[in-house]
């Protein structure tokens, strides 16, 4: 593998990752519990989509085969997505929904904290950006487990078995192969392993002051390194991506 | 090819009148958006930096500047987004800030490097100026703002977020 196409592969799944999620965090537009969550919701989902943008841009002018953020986005399959499983599951219910906010925010929190320093100026300059729109993130992920974990028996047990269910799949979020480690040699992108205790210090902090059981790992959920999905993601693409495929090079 | 020049100074000038699609009392210069103008053989560059990474308001912003030089025969017009360095409300012009307050916006509070103070106590009201006022939710309805609520005059408003 070439440095080119390690960058081009690696800034595929930082831009699949807030594509994927900001497609959920969309699906709660008038859907969410009331409308200041509704709001926050889909300002979440727009970071996101602008993070999405600019990475996949990028990922584009690092192939050099001519390919848009549109194209990225909106003509490759299932299997041609490198997103971690995690951002790729459905709602399921707002616990949900918030305590995948909670384990993503965390590892973005430090994960961009930490590619600042890249020795690509372009990802540099992207993580400063997003890393302040983050730790809104994390605050709202934050003082939502807790007020859940804190609420009633009922939104303390959905949130508890939200954090439960998809514990399994929070260890791909540090999953390296090849890619990573020929670009961390070079400085360029951060070693995942090393974000690890620090992530699991703030997520136990959030469930603790939820009065919340932290998890014990088991078997843990993998796959999205080598684009290999649950089923989910392709009922995803089917939807964001119909009037592309329907109607090729639509615009506004 | 540019066939007539245009100095730096007087397109920076004529982009005075290219104002926030969401809050029209200000331009992109008071912002801090518009971060420089190039001029080469080539045509003429405008260089912004967007505030937020999804700012919807990029697209129209755009266009705006790209509609106006035209109409002044300024072309071609080139509008780049660079990233580095992040854009921040510490950008913002005391003026700016003043005509965000008449707006019904209320403006910054701090500086805001460093440490992004999630949620601001006491923002002064931008219509009675108590600082008698709580937080409803940090997102409003654009990217930049959180929505308060103001506990005398009972009014709710918009804060521009310290960013």
């Amino acid at each position: 593998m070439t440095q080119q196409e390690a960058l081009f592969k690696y800034i595929l799944r930082l831009g699949d990752n807030a594509l994927i999620h900001s497609h959920r965090l969309s699906e709660w537009c008038s859907n969410a519990p009331f409308l200041e969550e509704d709001l926050a919701l889909t300002n979440l989902a727009l970071d996101m989509i602008g993070r999405a943008q600019a990475l996949l841009q990028y990922a584009g002018s690092v192939e050099g085969k001519g390919r848009t953020e549109d194209t990225l986005a909106y003509r490759r399959s299932e299997r041609q997505y490198y997103n971690n499983l995690l951002v790729e599951l459905p709602n399921t219910d707002f616990a949900y929904t918030i305590a995948r906010l909670l384990f993503v925010s965390a590892f973005e929190k430090e994960y961009y904290a930490a590619l600042q320093n890249s020795a690509d100026s372009t990802l540099a300059a992207i993580a400063a950006k997003t890393l302040k729109e983050i730790k809104y993130h994390f605050a709202h992920a934050h003082d939502w487990v807790v007020r859940l974990g804190m609420g009633t028996e009922e939104s303390k047990q959905r949130v508890q078995n939200a954090v439960n269910d998809w514990w399994m799949y929070t260890s791909e979020l540090f999953e390296m192969d090849e890619t990573d480690e020929q670009l961390v040699k070079d400085g360029i992108v951060p070693d995942l392993k090393a974000l690890y205790p620090a992530w699991l210090q703030a997520v136990t902090d959030t469930l603790k002051a939820a009065s919340l059981d932290v998890p014990v790992s088991g078997y843990m959920q993998t796959g999205s390194r080598k684009g290999i999905h649950t089923e989910h993601l392709g009922h995803l693409l089917s939807e964001m991506q119909y009037l592309q495929r329907a109607y090729p090079d639509a615009e506004w | 090819m540019v066939t007539e020049t245009h100095t730096k100074e007087e397109i920076l000038a004529l982009l005075q009148e290219i104002k926030d699609p969401e809050i029209p009392v200000l331009s992109i210069q008071d912002i801090g958006m518009l971060r420089d103008v190039h001029i080469t053989n080539n045509g003429y560059e405008v260089i912004l930096t967007p505030t937020y990474t999804g700012c919807p308001a990029m697209g129209i912003i755009e266009a705006d500047i790209k509609a106006l030089l035209e109409t002044k025969g300024i072309s071609p017009v080139k509008v780049s987004l660079i990233y580095s360095p992040a854009w921040t409300t510490d950008w913002m012009t005391e003026e700016a800030k003043l005509k965000m307050q008449r707006y019904g916006i209320a403006p910054p509070e701090h500086s805001s490097c460093g440490n992004i103070a999630i949620a601001e106590m006491h923002v002064p009201c931008p219509y009675c100026g108590s600082k008698h006022t709580e937080l409803i939710s940090r997102f409003g309805a654009t990217a930049c703002k959180s929505l308060y609520k103001c506990e005398d005059c009972k009014e709710p408003f918009e804060y521009f977020k310290c960013h």
